[in-house]
């Protein structure tokens, strides 16, 4: 019976997609995706067993926000995959309305900026209702349990000569100290993600 | 000639930028705009940005907007979250090309961790979104209007 619990408990606080939004909420427990990345192979967080945390951001390419945000996510994954801390980046926008963000037009961003971390589409737009991305960069930060940790901002400033604090920088450092975080929640401006108009016949 | 063709062209573009106020502290924008509980105005804003095509679509919708509801006073004030150093190349051009009716304001306090759920706390800081206030009530939406009518119909939320 205890097991019956401990198991039922186990399996609310996975967030599934089941019922309403969804969303992950700080200490849920994240669903792995299988995604296509630039390099053409599929990811997902169960390639990297040996993860120490994943860094999920939803991001794209036409966005004012998510080009601003660019050099430090490349300066993340620098930094910190050698740590152990995976950068993941999700782009899951509409592509027919923004086909700035089609594939072929991440796999010439992801050359000219030359990222070394994926960068995978949410074809089916069926991935960020599942973590509750609502705009771009949005930033997911996971333990080596997967359990949501961090969510929000990068840092406090969109121009990067005004940036005082590096919430998720601040965040991933406790994370790997086994410390506290926080804050656990922060909150910038950012481009809506696009969904797809659904046509009507 | 070209001295006073430039005469013209700093009257002319100080003119506009003058209409268009630069709130570089979110606290200036409170006091101003934010706080405004009138009981006789509805007031509509809408944050967005000229780079925002969902936030340039709805714009024509918000500019539509009747004067009033139910005899009382409409105003939309249009919350522009482009960047500061975009205001003389972006901004500026697009209110003048598009002769938007509206006031237009520019929200410029970056620390915007600090400030957006002030705005709404149901706000993820997503645009564009909209926020009425009448009369101590506040509504707010994280969403893109597809027409005037469905601003009317949240309006109609008013009590």
């Amino acid at each position: 019976m205890k097991k019956l619990i401990f198991t039922l408990i186990l399996i609310s606080s996975v967030c599934l997609q089941s019922y309403g939004q969804g969303s992950c909420l700080i200490g849920d427990i994240a669903q792995d995706f299988s995604l296509l990345g630039t390099d053409n192979k599929m990811h997902s967080l169960a390639d990297y067993p040996k993860a120490k945390g994943f860094i999920i951001i939803f991001t794209c390419n036409h966005c004012p926000f998510s080009v601003a945000y660019e050099d430090r996510i490349i300066a993340l994954h620098n930094t910190y995959s050698k740590l152990g801390c995976l950068v993941i980046a999700i782009n899951s926008n509409d592509t027919i309305s923004y086909p700035e963000d089609n594939f072929s037009n991440m796999c010439l961003r992801a050359k000219s900026k030359g990222f070394q971390f994926p960068y995978v589409i949410d074809a089916s737009q069926t991935i960020y209702p599942k973590f509750g991305a609502t705009k771009t960069p949005h930033v997911f930060l996971l333990d080596e349990k997967r359990t949501l940790r961090y969510m929000g901002a990068i840092d406090d400033a969109s121009n990067q000569e005004e940036v005082e604090e590096k919430y998720l920088e601040k965040a991933i450092d406790a994370l790997l100290k086994g410390k506290d975080i926080n804050p656990k929640i922060t909150k910038a401006i950012g481009c809506s993600i696009k969904v797809r108009k659904v046509s009507k016949q | 000639m070209k001295v006073f063709f430039l005469t013209f062209c700093l009257i002319f573009f100080s003119g506009l930028s003058s209409q268009i106020k630069v709130y570089d502290r979110f606290e200036e924008f409170e006091a101003e705009i934010l706080n405004r509980e009138n009981a006789d105005t509805i007031y509509v804003l809408n944050f967005w940005a000229t780079w925002c095509k969902p936030c340039v679509e709805e714009l024509p919708f918000f500019e539509q907007l009747q004067s009033s509801y139910k005899g009382i006073p409409i105003k939309v004030i249009l919350v522009s979250l482009d960047m500061k150093s975009k205001f003389e190349t972006s901004l500026i051009p697009f209110v003048q090309n598009k002769k938007i009716k509206s006031l237009v304001v520019l929200l410029a306090d970056s620390k915007t961790n600090r400030w957006i759920d002030k705005i709404s706390p149901e706000w993820s800081g997503a645009l564009p979104a909209t926020l009425f206030i009448f009369n101590k009530q506040k509504l707010f939406y994280e969403k893109s209007y597809l027409s005037t009518k469905e601003i009317d119909n949240d309006i109609k939320h008013f009590k």
